[in-house]
């Protein structure tokens, strides 16, 4: 799997290029600045992008800017956005086109080696990797004015927060410890108190529940 | 052609000028006789009453409400008439006894511009603001004469004498004629004169208001007292993240070297302890990471600095609980830096006071900035009720706002709505 990697920091950046070469990756780019991510997204067609939402020379979110502008070019290119802080607003713009193939996480995700090959995997497979504090701001957020969410027990309220991040059912009856029978039968219950159709794409399922936790009905 | 089209674009515009001036000029008249009357007197009744006592604990409350009316009239001669009058009232430490907090206030020279700007308001001001509305529907009056409203207005009183329209005495279609013409000359001289006569209204109420050039040594005053404001501000702030820094990132990365340190040593002799201990020196650094982030975002937050004020508050909103809708009119330029923060923490600050003590379920948040001035105005459906002082977030807004001659205006009725409106000067 091709990667292309932006990050301006070169500490950072060195230690990105080694986790996911060890994890079987193929570097195709590691650049450090918007202008030379926008080439190498151009010239060497990859497979997955992993992108710092600040990058010079402007320091502003050029990176976020770029991937977001690749998009466009190139519908549905998978790219997983990295920051330094999560905002609700980004994740928003970049789930904006309901494509899919999208990650925003947390700098501090790369911690947790698997957990981040695994997002950089989902992401790439067409797939959403979101930051769990993301999801939790929706969740609280929607909290206040949302029956239909209202209406989950603790235990589906679990399970949707693992949902948004973008795990796969199998992940989820992993974490929580369950079978994938429950898990199933968790999700569906969900779907019918929320109100939502049921689809057999995981990658839309997603994209389903975070729309309604974003907007509600 | 063009030229056409061009006058009769200008008189359209000329037209509503004077509708606009009109409706403006009632609204103030209305409201600017009685609320300036009811000031007035009860602060000389107030200021009487000092030597008694009582007016010990009624002066600072009734010079405060003196103050938040003459604030929101400075808002609206800079909105409506293009008259910025900067505010340079001494600051009032607010745990001051009642006597040291009276006499301050009676001391500074503010307050008494303050009282004599009441009783111009409520006198030649209300004069301008009423002159401007009467004018042109005086005008319409006349013009109405012909048409059959003189029937209506001297028809049943004969007996009474004539009606007066001006100097015309109404009493039949004929002399309603002349009264027709006389309302054409008026509105004529509204069209030319009402949107003027508004403009006067402003230019005296700065003139009365504002400081002037005698009073450049009490601007510099108020640009000494902002000025410590700043720094003790931001000396409060740099020890707040110093104190920061050291008992949390700092203290974390310490024992995360000696977790580190530990784990080495224990590598070969105690692997599962290692590894605990490895564990827990990653939460660490996750921790230290989370506090980090907390107080970056305290000093300058990322989105501004990324995307510029409209997008950083339209970020704070979505992190409300409250349900909060944003508009935003910058037209695209940046403002400069210190302006923007100075705006996204007071927003910011207003807006935790709402979600905090207003009890609403909706907040509306406006960014716009024209002429000069950069204005956020934050309403909220709470109970009101919120007020400048009493050790209140807003009054730290307010002392902030200062080194920029920002002004903060608070209207809160109890029982609600709260409308906070914040102006920054801004090139």
């Amino acid at each position: 799997m091709r990667v292309v990697l932006a990050e301006d920091l070169f500490l950072l950046r060195d230690g990105l290029v080694r986790l996911l070469e060890a994890y079987g990756f193929e570097i195709a780019a590691a650049v450090e600045s918007g202008p030379e991510l926008t080439r190498a997204l151009a010239e060497s067609r990859p497979d997955v992008a992993v992108v710092d939402v600040r990058l010079p020379p402007s320091h502003t979110d050029e990176g976020l800017q770029c991937a977001l502008r690749a998009r466009r070019e190139r519908p549905g290119l998978p790219v997983l956005v990295l920051s330094q802080h999560v905002e609700q607003l980004y994740a928003r713009e970049l789930l904006a086109d309901g494509a899919g193939g999208v990650g925003y996480l947390l700098k501090d995700r790369v911690f947790d080696a698997e957990q981040f090959v695994d997002a950089v995997r989902r992401v790439a497979a067409g797939g959403t990797a979101m930051d769990p504090q993301v999801i939790q701001q929706l969740l609280a957020r929607r909290a206040a004015d949302d029956r239909p969410l209202a209406r989950l027990t603790p235990r589906e309220l679990e399970v949707l927060e693992l949902m948004a991040q973008g795990r796969s059912n199998t992940a989820i009856a992993e974490r929580l410890v369950v079978t994938e029978r429950a898990v199933a039968k968790h999700t569906s219950n969900i779907f019918a108190k929320l109100g939502l159709e049921v689809s057999d794409d995981d990658n839309r399922r997603v994209l389903a529940v975070l729309a309604h936790l974003d907007h509600g009905r | 052609m063009n030229t056409d089209t061009g006058k009769s674009g200008h008189v359209t515009k000329r037209a509503c000028g004077v509708v606009v001036a009109a409706g403006r000029g009632l609204a103030l008249a209305l409201t600017a006789l009685p609320v300036s009357v009811l000031c007035l007197t009860l602060s000389l009744v107030s200021i009487a009453l000092v030597p008694v006592g009582v007016g010990l604990v009624t002066t600072p409350w009734v010079l405060n409400g003196v103050r938040t009316w003459a604030n929101w009239r400075r808002v609206l001669a800079a909105e409506w008439g293009g008259q910025r009058i900067p505010p340079a009232y001494r600051p009032v430490a607010e745990d001051a006894n009642p006597w040291a907090r009276t006499s301050g206030m009676l001391r500074d020279p503010a307050t008494w511009r303050d009282l004599g700007w009441l009783y111009v308001d409520m006198t030649a001001g209300f004069v301008t603001a009423l002159l401007a509305a009467v004018l042109p529907l005086y005008a319409l009056e006349g013009l109405l004469m012909p048409a059959g409203l003189w029937w209506a207005v001297a028809g049943p009183h004969f007996d009474h004498g004539p009606y007066w329209y001006g100097f015309v005495p109404v009493q039949g279609q004929r002399t309603a004629f002349a009264a027709g013409a006389l309302g054409a000359v008026l509105l004529v001289a509204a069209y030319f004169l009402a949107p003027r006569v508004l403009h006067a209204h402003f230019v005296l109420t700065r003139a009365v208001l504002g400081p002037d050039r005698s009073q450049l040594a009490e601007r510099v005053r108020v640009l000494t007292e902002t000025r410590r404001d700043a720094v003790d501000v931001s000396a409060a702030e740099l020890r707040r993240i110093e104190r920061d820094l050291h008992d949390g990132a700092q203290a974390r990365l310490v024992a995360m070297g000696m977790d580190l340190g530990t784990a080495e040593a224990l590598l070969d002799k105690d692997p599962e302890t290692a590894k605990k201990l490895l564990a827990q020196a990653r939460r660490s650094s996750a921790e230290a990471l989370t506090e980090l982030r907390d107080l970056v975002r305290g000093i300058h937050p990322p989105v501004l600095a990324e995307r510029g004020l409209g997008d950083a508050v339209r970020a704070l909103a979505l992190r409300l609980p409250v349900a909060t809708e944003v508009t935003v009119e910058l037209d695209g330029r940046r403002a400069d830096a210190p302006v923007e923060s100075a705006a996204y923490f007071a927003v910011s600050e207003v807006l935790t006071n709402a979600v905090k003590h207003s009890g609403a379920d909706r907040i509306w948040v406006d960014l716009h900035r024209a002429g000069g001035v950069l204005r956020a105005t934050v309403t909220d459906n709470g109970k009101g009720g919120a007020r400048v002082g009493a050790g209140s977030g807003l009054s730290g807004v307010e002392r902030r706002l200062g080194t920029f001659d920002g002004v903060l205006a608070v209207s809160s009725p109890v029982g609600g709505p709260t409308l906070v409106t914040v102006e920054i000067p801004c090139a």
